[in-house]
């Protein structure tokens, strides 16, 4: 979910197969869209990036699903930006796992995100103010109808690949299930056919943060010029406890001390603290509450066996992409089990499916890391797609 | 005894598929890199899963295009259906599991006929390696002491006397020498290798 931060020491660029110097792209949908809540959006506008060439036959574009705090920017840099990074970078290039030599690769911030798609940020044309808490809720499946406007937009009738880790992967997985005709191969990383309870109670306690910081106003601090930056910086260092694993927090941190001696004080004392501080810190300054908010709600409803009593593998009859599943062994937010639950209810449908359980000491968060092994999976399944 | 080890393969895959009809479910257990699943795709159109718990070989799986699950099966299939595929394989890797007795039950469990290869350490010239005082490295037990993967030592007699007590049903034996040859006469004395194809007792 959480993009760069200093756990990802092996996400650095490499210049060499870099997708280089990059530019977002915006398109505006103007027709309305009904949500899963029955809201209204009366059209909308999405930012993407894309990379590579999309050929004659139209049949090698990938889409790239951002998780929690992501978005379109998943490659290369900006030429006014150059540390700017995208967040998936590491996997996305020529002659990278991705190969932007084969595949066109689309990366989109999806409906209600802060990075330049239509959002609580964004102006309300209804009224001429920022939507901030009026911005209604979007659902997984609403983010996918989005992307399906954009894959439009671009004449991509089916997509090679959907890939994506975490809410990155509900979303492949949400494509086969809504445009089953239109994704030959769906990539679910690190995801889960829905949320645990104790998943919705991590949400719940951010959301509480975020809501309860006196800033928030009701979800219109925009309009007083506000940010409820305390709420977000607490809701991100609950985050941030639970992509990592309790193995690789004691490696890193351990009890280390940050002036060498325990100071009998509510500043800085053990380093895991100052850790925790800074992330939440960083992503305060530029992740938006009220999409944070949205997001994880979209997280917590999204479940495709609700309508099905509970059964997953009815829930899924209707996919007929081929599917690759990983997770990771450290991974507790979203442990190996959740993702065996989409396997086996794709095995019940006769579907094919190839399942990963990676042994990466990085928790939640390895979907991101350029761990030999996962990327190597990824290449040799990527490599197999035929386009 | 001039036997390539990808002729000996080959011939290993030839025994198998000759009991697996065209266009069945197919699940390997202990796929290793998949190459019998990609050979029964080829030769037999199955529609095939392996299961397997190394990660490199996971990986050589994917590479090969076969559908893979990476899990541990000593605790069992827990997941896979009842009866969900046509024959389950375990193709010389039962002799590396330590619960024998339960993967046999959940094979016939998850499928309607089950297909076993072993090494049969009976076969003679095991016996005579035990008789000179070691134990046997030949071209169906590859391995030393010291470095082996299996940790069950079983032989076809004994194989067929835990077939009887699970209630299994051999269907079909097939016994071969290290050149290839099959055997008739005395098996678990002249067969290095041992094939089942074996059912539940109706």
């Amino acid at each position: 979910m959480p993009t760069g931060h200093f756990f990802n020491l092996r996400m650095h660029m490499s210049p060499e197969n870099s997708v280089g110097v990059v530019a977002e792209q915006r398109v505006r949908f103007n027709a309305p869209m009904t949500l899963k809540s029955g809201a209204q959006l009366p059209g909308f506008e999405l930012a993407f990036e894309t990379y590579g060439t999309l050929n004659a036959a139209r049949s090698n574009a990938v889409l790239v699903c951002h998780a929690l705090s992501g978005g379109h920017h998943v490659a290369g840099v900006y030429a006014d930006q150059p540390q700017n990074v995208g967040w998936w970078d590491n996997l996305i290039g020529p002659g990278k796992a991705l190969d932007t030599n084969k595949f066109f690769v689309v990366g989109v911030n999806n409906l209600g995100g802060c990075y330049g798609s239509t959002g609580p940020l964004s102006i309300n044309p209804q009224t001429g103010k920022r939507y901030g808490a009026d911005f209604p809720m979007v659902t997984v499946e609403d983010w996918v109808a989005a992307q399906a406007r954009l894959a439009d937009h671009l004449s991509i009738d089916t997509w090679a690949a959907v890939i994506g880790g975490s809410l990155g992967g509900m979303q492949a997985l949400e494509w086969s299930l809504q445009f089953p005709d239109r994704i030959r191969h769906a990539l679910v990383i690190a995801s889960a056919p829905k949320l645990s309870a104790q998943n919705i109670a991590f949400n719940e306690v951010a959301r509480q943060a975020i809501i309860s910081d006196p800033d928030f106003r009701g979800g219109h601090y925009a309009e007083h010029g506000l940010v409820p930056s305390n709420g977000l910086r607490l809701a991100r260092m609950i985050g941030h406890i639970t992509y990592l694993s309790d193995d690789q927090m004691g490696e890193k941190f351990g009890r280390q001390l940050r002036h060498g001696e325990h100071r009998y004080s509510y500043d800085v004392d053990f380093e895991v603290e100052s850790y925790l501080r800074y992330q939440g810190d960083k992503f305060a300054r530029f992740f938006d509450a009220n999409t944070y908010l949205i997001t994880t709600k979209a997280l917590d409803y999204f479940d495709p066996a609700y309508d099905y009593d509970d059964d997953l593998a009815a829930a899924l009859a209707r996919a007929k992409a081929n599917f690759f599943v990983a997770s990771f062994t450290t991974d507790w937010r979203f442990a190996p089990a959740r993702s065996r639950e989409i396997v086996f209810a794709l095995l019940h449908n006769r579907r094919r499916v190839a399942y990963a359980e990676i042994d990466c000491a990085a928790g939640h968060d390895s979907f991101l890391l350029d761990d030999d092994h996962y990327h190597a999976l990824l290449r040799a399944y990527l490599e197999n797609i035929s386009i | 005894m001039n036997f390539t080890a990808k002729e000996r393969e080959r011939f290993d895959f030839a025994v198998i598929a000759n009991w697996i009809p065209s266009g069945e479910r197919v699940l390997d257990l202990g796929c290793g890199d998949g190459r019998l699943l990609r050979y029964l795709r080829e030769t037999r159109d199955v529609a095939g899963y392996g299961v397997e718990i190394d990660h490199d070989s996971v990986l050589n799986c994917i590479r090969n295009d076969v559908d893979v699950i990476q899990s541990d099966i000593e605790g069992g299939l827990s997941g896979f259906e009842n009866g969900s595929f046509n024959h389950v394989i375990i193709s010389q890797a039962l002799q590396a599991m330590l619960a024998t007795e339960r993967i046999l039950l959940e094979m016939l469990r998850v499928a309607e006929e089950a297909v076993v290869s072993f090494p049969n350490f009976a076969y003679r010239a095991n016996r005579e390696a035990i008789a000179a005082g070691h134990m046997p490295v030949s071209e169906d037990l590859p391995y030393e002491w010291y470095e082996t993967p299996n940790v069950r030592f079983f032989t076809i007699a004994d194989f067929d006397a835990l077939c009887a007590k699970l209630g299994i049903e051999v269907r079909e034996r097939l016994a071969f020498d290290d050149a290839g040859q099959l055997v008739t006469d005395d098996p678990n004395l002249n067969g290095s290798l041992a094939f089942y194809r074996l059912g539940k007792k109706s």
